[in-house]
């Protein structure tokens, strides 16, 4: 499916649990546990996401074209039959990408008026 | 485990059935992560929480999406969604409308305090209607009574209102001191009357409505303690009284404390005090009423003269409204409830219809893996949208409409004359609103989910099948049958009014101009100023050019139906309530020629019957027929409360209680005979005016003339007679209306339907239609197999709802001024009207149907 910029604009600002998500299958495909995980692992801990805000988002995610739902998977003892695998969509990464300029246009121009983070 | 999988039932079962089996397993590995005891207990809080938000949000998604897809199917089908739309807002209309105005009148508690406990007292005849009580019975009542808690007396006043801007004529209500605490009210501002007030007979102070207030002294609080002048008697404003109240009833325009000359009325037959009672806590009305009856039968007994026969009617204040009205309102309800059904049974037959056009649709959906469920919830928005927006629509038709109903308010009640929509009546079209979108897309809705056997997908497959076809008959069937009964109805309910409206009055309505200048007391107790009056004004008006004649009177006909008094004539006393009796009226020379009223025999009032000459009367013929019969009543004497009276003129009767009333017979008398102040209330004060001239230009000269008679009178009631006469008619007009517009409605919705199942037919036996034609049918046969659908339809609701209709009809019969609830006039046109219903849906499916051409249809297959 061909999409254009307004497809892309009319989605951004992203809200926090989907540019996660997107981050967690930007490189390989995962099912829903594997991204929890990612985001923790991530975040340091600091974005646990429920099930039910992790499904809801991948629902929305389908729908909007956002990632697919993957038929590849992993060896059988690798496996648990219940688990579906996502990956991020050509859509997605163009979102994600578009996301990405958008923050970092922002901290850049919070740094120009001199809000600079404190150092850790 | 069980428990959260019982929580996941909280989602969608789209969204379970897609995730739940993963969410499950989440969770699982986040049990066996965590501690047992308080970190479980936070585990499982947390979760709950976490459900329901989520939950909620998925829900809130699928609406959202649902919304969306909602508004692009509905706009991609305009012809769809107005019609439906349409339909759903009439209907939903109509009901808020009739709900509205019959709520406001028969079911809203009137805003009095424990106001179902609040009841009126009457006197009943042995025969029908009921009368005041006279103030010694009013007493009795009162001090032998155990069934009321509190008990009050009140009677209408007319009130000259001098010295605030021009002159005004006002009703005032006069009251005993426990009228007002007893219906719990307070004034907004200042201070009511107490039982000190009438102890010490202190009555020159009085009340204010709202709307008086705000008129005539611009809502200035400072008029509390102003003096003003009331009948000539100067009179200090001790209260205003919030805007909703009105008591007796809406016209009603200032209160005064009754005098105790009143109060202390000796004449027991002279009934003309209102009484309104509390009852008693525990105390039922079957109770209280079987207790004034043992008073009014002990009363009967003491004062035979005057009580014999007498009964003691006990009605709630509710309903204190004629039947006439309450039918009249409970008629317009059921004809709203047939436009409702109509307007059901069309959307119906829309979402049916539609959702065979859009089978393959949702085959194809449901094909590509989308749950039932989804499509169900889908369908369910679709038809609550169409509902919500029609049911909107609806709502601001009634809210526009309402105030135009009006006049179906009955003037007997203590409410405000126009009736407004109000949050229940809101509620209720809401819900009707709800249950019409889910009743009426649940049908589609299932039928969808039913069977999924894909057969739309294959090519040629013809959709509709027989079930479904025999319930959109039904449909059909259904909607004609409700729009014969609003048909004959409304035909019966026209052909009534149309019969009222041709019924002769008596006298002539076209060029008389009327108004009223009532003449105060005491200044006008004197004959001679009376006289003086009455001949400046009239000599003033005949000179006025374009004028013919003019005269005054007590009363013009049909504005007041009473003073009525015993007839005593060829030796055969009456005691008034007997039957023998006549109506009253004081009236100067030439008040006949210049109503209209033809002289049959003898002459009129002359201004010679005057004060020391001997009594004369000029009456109708119906008082000659009745109490002279066979004989020629002039020079013939009878006697009557004002006493002894010789005929010296018979007129032609003239209908006193209005069009619709039988009326007594009637006796006028000599204007220059009323003797000084008595019978106050019957002195001469409506002038009437027989002019060529136009009345914009006759009124001002009027005014002028009367000025200069007495610049303190006030001119009220200016009206044609003419008006005075349609205004009997104008809440039949507008009950009549409204019915005849639902009719409209219905007649137009049941075409709609017809047209639509028979333009279903006809896509769908396209291809019968062209092997017919290819085969040699003729065109005529073609339309016969339409037209015969139609007629079959037709005749199945037409019959059922002829029953319905004479049904109807008879229960509305007091509605109905005589017309049979079986005329044959109407029925003959109701019939074909159905039949001009049943040709109008047939037309375009019939068109359609003879345009089929062979060869498109076999090239499709």
């Amino acid at each position: 499916m061909a999409h254009s910029q307004s497809d892309i604009s009319a989605l951004i600002p992203l809200p926090p649990a989907t540019f996660h998500i997107l981050m967690a299958v930007a490189q390989e495909d995962r099912h829903g546990y594997g991204i929890i995980q990612d985001v923790i692992r991530r975040t340091n801990g600091e974005l646990k996401l429920s099930a039910g805000t992790l499904y809801r988002s991948v629902q929305r995610m389908l729908e909007q074209g956002l990632i697919d739902e993957t038929d590849d998977r992993p060896a059988p003892e690798l496996d648990d039959e219940r688990r579906r695998y996502y990956r991020i969509s050509a859509f997605g990464t163009a979102v994600a990408r578009a996301e990405t300029r958008r923050m970092t246009q922002l901290v850049r121009m919070a740094r120009t008026q001199g809000l600079l983070p404190e150092r850790a | 485990m069980r428990f959260y999988r019982a929580l996941l039932h909280l989602y969608p079962i789209s969204f379970r059935r897609e995730y739940g089996a993963e969410m499950s397993a989440l969770f699982d590995v986040r049990v066996r992560q965590t501690s047992r005891g308080f970190g479980m207990m936070v585990l499982w809080l947390a979760t709950i929480v976490e459900v329901i938000a989520n939950a909620a949000a998925v829900h809130w998604d699928v609406l959202r999406h649902d919304l969306r897809y909602t508004v692009r199917t509905l706009v991609r089908s305009p012809g769809f969604a107005l019609t439906a739309i349409l339909v759903t807002a009439l209907g939903i209309g109509a009901n808020t409308a009739a709900f509205s105005v019959a709520d406001f009148v028969l079911l809203r508690p009137l805003p009095f305090a424990d106001p179902d406990r609040l009841v009126k007292l009457w006197e009943s005849p042995p025969g029908p209607g009921r009368f005041e009580l006279s103030p010694p019975n009013y007493r009795d009542y009162e001090s032998q009574n155990k069934s009321f808690s509190a008990m009050g007396a009140f009677h209408n006043t007319s009130v000259n209102l001098v010295g605030q801007g021009d002159p005004q004529r006002l009703t005032g209500s006069a009251m005993t001191a426990d009228v007002m605490p007893m219906l719990g009210v307070k004034p907004l501002i200042g201070r009511l009357f107490t039982a000190e007030d009438q102890q010490k007979d202190n009555y020159g102070n009085v009340v204010l409505s709202y709307g008086l207030w705000q008129r005539t002294f611009g809502g200035d609080a400072a008029v509390l303690g102003q003096r003003v002048l009331l009948n000539g008697d100067p009179s200090v404003i001790i209260g205003i009284m919030p805007r909703d109240f009105h008591f007796p009833t809406a016209e009603t325009a200032m209160w005064t404390l009754m005098p105790r000359s009143e109060r202390e009325n000796d004449e027991r037959d002279n009934t003309w005090f209102q009484s309104i009672a509390r009852l008693k806590p525990g105390v039922s009305i079957e109770q209280a009423r079987a207790q004034m009856n043992v008073i009014a039968a002990s009363l009967a007994q003491r004062y035979p003269k005057d009580n014999k026969g007498i009964g003691a009617a006990v009605i709630t204040l509710r309903d204190e409204l004629s039947t006439q009205s309450q039918l009249m309102l409970i008629a317009l309800c059921g004809a709203a409830i047939c436009v409702l059904l109509i307007a059901c049974a069309n959307l119906a037959n829309l979402l049916i219809a539609r959702s065979l056009v859009r089978r393959r649709e949702l085959d194809v959906r449901l094909a590509l893996g989308a749950g039932r469920e989804r499509l169900v919830r889908q369908l369910m928005t679709e038809s609550l949208v169409i509902a919500a927006i029609g049911g909107a629509l609806g709502v601001a038709i009634a809210v526009t409409s309402v105030p135009l109903l009006s006049r179906l308010v009955p003037n007997s009640l203590p409410l405000a004359d126009t009736p407004t929509v109000d949050l229940r009546v809101l509620v209720v079209a809401a819900l009707v609103t709800a249950l019409t979108g889910i009743a009426f897309g649940v049908f589609p809705a299932l039928r969808a989910s039913g069977k999924g056997d894909l057969s739309a997908l294959r090519e040629g497959s013809r959709s509709g099948g027989g079930r479904r076809a025999r319930v959109r008959s039904a449909l059909v069937v259904v909607e004609v049958m409700a729009s014969v009964v609003l048909l004959v109805s409304s035909g019966l309910l026209l052909r009534a009014l149309s019969r009222v409206e041709s019924t002769d009055p008596g006298f002539q309505t076209d060029g008389i101009v009327t108004m009223r200048t009532a003449l105060p007391r005491p200044q006008y107790d004197s004959n001679t100023v009376r006289e003086q009056f009455y001949h400046r004004v009239l000599d003033g008006v005949k000179a006025l050019p374009g004028v013919q004649n003019a005269a005054y009177v007590s009363f013009l006909p049909m504005t007041m139906g009473g003073g009525i008094f015993p007839v005593e004539a060829n030796g055969v006393p009456s005691n008034g309530a007997d039957g023998r009796n006549a109506s009253v009226r004081y009236a100067t020379p030439a008040y006949f020629a210049t109503m209209g009223i033809p002289i049959r025999a003898g002459r009129d009032v002359e201004e010679t019957d005057e004060i020391n000459r001997p009594q004369v009367a000029v009456v109708s013929e119906s008082f000659a027929k009745k109490y002279f019969p066979g004989e020629n009543a002039v020079t013939k004497s009878f006697k009557t409360t004002m006493g002894e009276l010789e005929i010296v003129g018979v007129v032609g009767d003239i209908k006193v209680r209005g069009l619709e009333r039988t009326s007594e017979p009637q006796m006028y008398l000599s204007y220059r005979q009323q003797r000084g102040p008595s019978f106050p209330f019957f002195m001469p004060k409506d002038l009437v005016i027989r002019a060529t001239a136009p009345m914009a230009q006759l009124v001002p000269a009027v005014r002028r003339i009367v000025h200069e008679a007495d610049p303190t009178l006030p001119i009220s009631s200016v009206q044609s007679m003419a008006s005075i006469v349609s205004d009997q008619t104008a809440t039949r007009a507008v009950q009549v209306r409204v019915i005849v517009a639902f009719a409209a409605i219905a007649f137009f919705l049941a075409a709609v339907g017809i047209h639509g199942l028979l333009a279903f037919a006809v896509s769908t036996r396209k291809h019968e239609i062209g092997v017919r034609m290819a085969l040699g049918a003729q065109r005529g046969a073609i339309v016969g197999l339409v037209v015969r659908q139609g007629v079959v339809l037709a005749l199945c609701g037409v019959i059922p709802g002829i029953a319905l209709a004479y049904a109807a009809g008879k229960t509305m019969q007091s509605l109905l001024f005589g017309v049979e609830p079986g005329d044959a006039v109407t029925f003959a046109a109701a019939a074909a009207l159905c039949v001009v219903m049943t040709l109008a849906g047939s037309l375009l499916p019939v068109l359609r149907a003879v345009r089929v051409a062979p060869a498109t249809v076999f090239r499709g297959e």
